[in-house]
């Protein structure tokens, strides 16, 4: 074997030793023996919740890393769950260097979009021409730049944010109010559809979070709300706000009630361009006072294009009105009870890796319907479960069973391999994702991606995971060259770690929580290694590895 | 009940009575039918492959592009399929041969209804195969889908891509690998360590075959550069990758997708010879290598050659050509019908003036995607319109095009 990894053994060994060697000083026989049997007792429930407590965090977070370790078993389960469930930790100043080097100063939408259609223009004027081409794919470069920094500020985020549950759960929410960058200019406004829409209500209420995301032209346009007027009816949105976004598929509601919430949202749509901005003047005075505009978003609510006139949707009359009738109504749709089991079944399935039983379900409902729609609380239920214990910890000596998505695989391995390293270009976790087909933003319909171990394990993806697997454990990944040109490296102010080579998975973390749960298999495998690298990429790929 | 269930329902048994496609079964196929779906992905400018040579217009139209009439003492000149089409002279060696024999047709103004004249995102929406106005609902691709209703064994999928195409999305368990250049695999030893981590476990089957996949297109690596270095002719570019697609498809797989990059010509694409010919001819070699190693299965062959729009009628002024709209189908197959040997263009047509062209600008789309393709399904495996809907839902099958 090669010498690192038998230097961190050592380093256990004796750290165990003189535990031991504590332990019987105290010595009359009978006693001894006594409290030789306490002691290996206190030994052994406390290693067996190290090992509980390992596998717990590797659920609630994107896998162990030392310092949410540490701070865990600091605190407990029970006080870091409330830390998570409440979510408002600062980033360690380095990721919060990142994030804001990636994002820029917040720039009103309409301003974004502004900018990029006049340049758009300035680029089709020009001449033919190689300038032409230059000037085109320059223009596309940017577009294509505020998708990847909007995607690389939120890795920074999985891989070193504190409040691992609220990414996580961000996740979740992008991907159930899931928009695809390719349509129109979406890819410039995923960046605010991500931190203005989405991560702030993550762990709030679901009203909110349903409402911020009707409110965002990445949603209005990428569903066509935008085009829906009385007279003019455009049905995509109110179809899958009610069987994506709100009482799913078997809701209960009919083809009736779709048409019916497509009136109501009549009129909900985007004004991105500057020169017409106000827009109200033109409206007739009685109708002024309902225009909304939010000059931020570019988001417009114009009652010249809302159809005024009464609707039933599920059995209930809706006045007409203006905006206040579409927040009446997506807020009536929000406290459904069909709502509540959706969003619980999905949660579940997000947390479990598989589909939850009824039984908990309708737990996790009921405190949905409880709590005005609470996520927070709704996950408490979820969390503090049999079944989620049961799942994470399962039964001595048997697996976790949550198969990671290709987020949750690439993610936790950098977070394990590269644990407190600062990673400062995240181009090639991209491309991971890219090959592993989760990139996010990259879904073509609103269902967004799977979540369960049938949506992601196939030969090619196993394959292609230990190839990633390789890559890491080599250390030939780029991941500590210069910021990618979508960070500002002046702002950044991150001086790249020297890469030391390979990284040594063979680490503390690795003895004191994943060694222990091998598999006498993975064991045998790890032991046949040739080099570190190679040891490391077997460990990547183990199903312990692959399970979560 | 999960998306696909309701698309089913929706689109299925209860949608067959309405639609027009003949309740015809399509007769089964005695022998297993091997297809290949070839993406040409940028949008290839389909009129200067078969060039409507008949039409004044074109010639008014592409004062630089236009391939020139058919001439037999000019080898620039098109090569005359018919009286109105012929073929781009760089497919002479490749494809010309092959449709003496009756091997290949072409289906002009092909395509789909989809007019965003995005790449991606009309990429994304013909491989999902949807209805547009239904594109949301549903998951998954038609590949996918069609894999899901022959059973994984029958349909034995495979993608020749480095990730999963979104047509084979939510389908069976699909394997998939890019034999470009065959990187990544790994060696023996390595492979029995990472399968060896697996053994016993339910993801077993899944890690062996991914790896021996990988080691198989290794060993076919291995022994091509053997080859080469005993001189033996070395195949280039897409056509070494068209060998190693066929010797998997004869052998293990029979319903395979690979794409190919490259044509998003709106600079310089040339006429007869430059960038434009080049692939043309990269991809009519690769497809003329992959008839000629698929040996006596080519018989039970099909391939077909898609694209997700044709590009802009007129030569813009970078001696390119734009996002377009309609374009032209190629369909390869060693067991074509006679009538097509005879006839080998084919589908609904319309002449090429001024005049019938999509917006001023395109060809216009006369012969949907997902009829085309779901006609040939259909006769390939013997599905039942309850099957066909399933593949492609609310699709109409138009005309009624017996190419195999």
């Amino acid at each position: 074997m090669f010498t690192l990894k038998m230097a961190w053994r050592r380093i256990g060994l004796a750290c165990c030793a003189s535990a031991s060697l504590v332990a019987v000083t105290p010595a009359a026989t009978l006693a001894a023996t006594k409290v030789k049997a306490v002691q290996k007792a206190v030994q052994k429930s406390t290693a067996e919740n190290a090992s509980d407590d390992a596998r717990w965090l590797a659920r609630l977070a994107y896998g162990i890393n030392t310092t949410d370790w540490m701070h865990l078993r600091k605190i407990g389960r029970k006080a870091w769950l409330d830390e998570q469930l409440h979510g408002d930790m600062p980033l360690p100043d380095f990721a919060q260097a990142q994030v804001d080097a990636y994002l820029g100063a917040p720039q009103p939408l309409p301003d974004v979009v502004t900018d990029l259609e006049t340049e758009k223009r300035r680029v089709n004027a020009l001449p033919d021409g190689d300038d032409k081409q230059t000037a085109r794919k320059a223009l596309n470069d940017r577009a294509e730049s505020a998708w990847r920094n909007a995607v690389s500020a939120q890795l920074v985020r999985d891989l070193y944010s504190p409040d691992q549950l609220r990414e996580q759960m961000t996740a979740f929410w992008l991907n159930w109010f899931s928009v695809y960058r390719q349509k129109d200019n979406i890819r410039v406004l995923v960046a605010d559809y991500q931190e203005r829409a989405i991560r702030p209500h993550a762990l709030g209420k679901f009203r909110d979070l349903l409402l911020a995301t009707a409110r965002h032209p990445a949603m209005l346009l990428y569903l066509d709300n935008f085009q829906n007027a009385a007279g003019k009816i455009n049905e995509n949105y109110a179809r899958e706000l009610m069987e994506l976004h709100t009482l799913g598929i078997d809701g209960g509601y009919t083809q009736q009630d779709v048409q019916e919430l497509a009136r109501v949202l009549t009129g909900v749509g985007v004004n991105l361009k500057h020169e017409s901005r106000p827009g109200v003047m033109r409206l007739p005075p009685d109708l002024q006072s309902q225009y909304q505009y939010d000059a931020d978003t570019g988001f417009e609510f114009n009652p010249i294009r809302h159809d005024r006139g009464d609707k039933q949707i599920l059995g209930t009359t809706i006045g007409g009105g203006g905006w206040d009738e579409v927040a009446s109504t997506l807020d009536m749709l929000a406290r459904q009870p069909a709502t509540a089991r959706h969003v619980s079944e999905r949660m579940a399935e997000y947390f479990l890796g598989e589909v939850p039983p009824p039984a908990l379900v309708q737990r996790m409902s009921e405190t949905f319907l409880h709590t005005d729609g609470d996520i927070a609380a709704t996950l408490r239920t979820l969390l503090n479960s049999k079944t989620f214990s049961d799942s994470v910890l399962a039964t001595p000596g048997s697996a976790p069973r949550k198969f990671k998505d290709p987020q949750h695989f690439v993610v936790s391995a950098l977070r394990f391999a590269y644990d407190g390293k600062r990673i400062t270009n995240l181009r090639p976790v991209m491309n991971w994702l890219a090959q592993l087909g989760e990139l996010p933003f990259d879904h073509l319909t609103p269902e967004g991606y799977g979540l369960l171990q049938k949506d992601w394990a196939s030969s090619g993806q196993l394959a292609k995971r230990f190839e990633i697997a390789r890559t890491i454990g080599s250390g030939n990944d780029g991941l500590f060259n210069a910021p990618d040109d979508g960070a500002n490296a002046a702002a950044v102010m991150v001086m790249p770690d020297a890469n030391a080579g390979f990284p040594m998975l063979s680490s503390k973390l690795y003895f004191d929580l994943i060694e222990p749960q091998l598999t006498q298999t993975t064991r045998d495998t790890l032991n046949k290694a040739a080099s570190q690298q190679e040891w490391n990429m077997l460990l990547l790929s183990s199903p312990e590895f692959m399970y979560q | 009940m999960d998306r696909r269930t309701s698309l089913r329902l929706l689109y299925g048994l209860a949608a067959v009575p309405t639609l027009t496609w003949h309740s015809r079964v399509f007769a089964a196929p005695n022998v297993p039918s091997r297809f290949l779906l070839v993406f040409m992905r940028g949008g290839y400018d389909a009129t200067n492959l078969l060039v409507p040579y008949s039409s004044s217009f074109y010639y008014e139209a592409r004062p630089t592009l236009a391939i020139a009439r058919p001439d037999a003492n000019n080898p620039n000149a098109a090569l005359a399929i018919d009286s109105d089409w012929a073929l781009h002279p760089a497919l002479r060696a490749s494809l010309w041969p092959m449709l003496q024999r009756g091997e290949v047709a072409f289906i002009p103004f092909a395509g789909t209804d989809d007019l965003t004249r995005s790449h991606f995102e009309t990429q994304d929406s013909i491989e999902v195969g949807l209805p547009l106005d239904h594109l949301h609902n549903g998951s998954g691709g038609f590949l996918g889908r069609l894999a899901d209703v022959l059973g994984a064994d029958t349909a034995r999928p495979i993608a020749f891509t480095d990730n999963l195409p979104m047509s084979f999305k939510g389908g069976p368990n699909v394997p998939n690998v890019s034999l470009k250049n065959g990187g990544g695999g790994f060696d023996e030893r390595q492979r029995q360590l990472l399968s060896s981590l697996y053994a016993q476990r339910d993801l077993s089957p899944m890690v062996d075959e991914g790896m021996e996949l990988r080691s198989k297109v290794s060993q076919e690596l291995r022994d091509e550069m053997k080859a080469a270095s005993r001189n033996a002719n070395s195949a280039k570019g897409f056509e070494a990758e068209a060998r190693r697609m066929a010797r998997l498809m004869r052998d293990d797989y029979q319903l395979g997708f690979v794409d190919v990059g490259g044509w998003d010509t709106h600079v310089g694409e040339g006429a007869a010879q430059g960038p434009l010919a080049n692939n043309l001819s990269n991809l009519g070699g690769g497809l003329a290598a992959f008839a000629d190693e698929m040996g006596p299965q080519w018989r039970n062959t099909t391939v077909v050659v898609i694209s997700e729009f044709g590009r802009t009628f007129r030569e813009n002024g970078n001696r390119g050509t734009d996002h377009g709209h309609g374009t032209v189908y190629w369909v390869l197959s060693g067991g074509l019908n006679a009538s097509v040997k005879a006839k080998p263009i084919v589908g609904e047509r319309i002449a090429v003036t001024q005049n019938t062209l999509f917006q001023n600008r395109d060809y216009p789309v006369l012969n949907e995607y997902r009829s085309v393709l779901g006609q040939m399904f259909g006769t390939l495996y013997g599905l039942s319109p309850n099957q066909l809907a399933q593949v492609f839902p609310g699709a109409k099958m138009q005309g009624n095009l017996a190419l195999v």
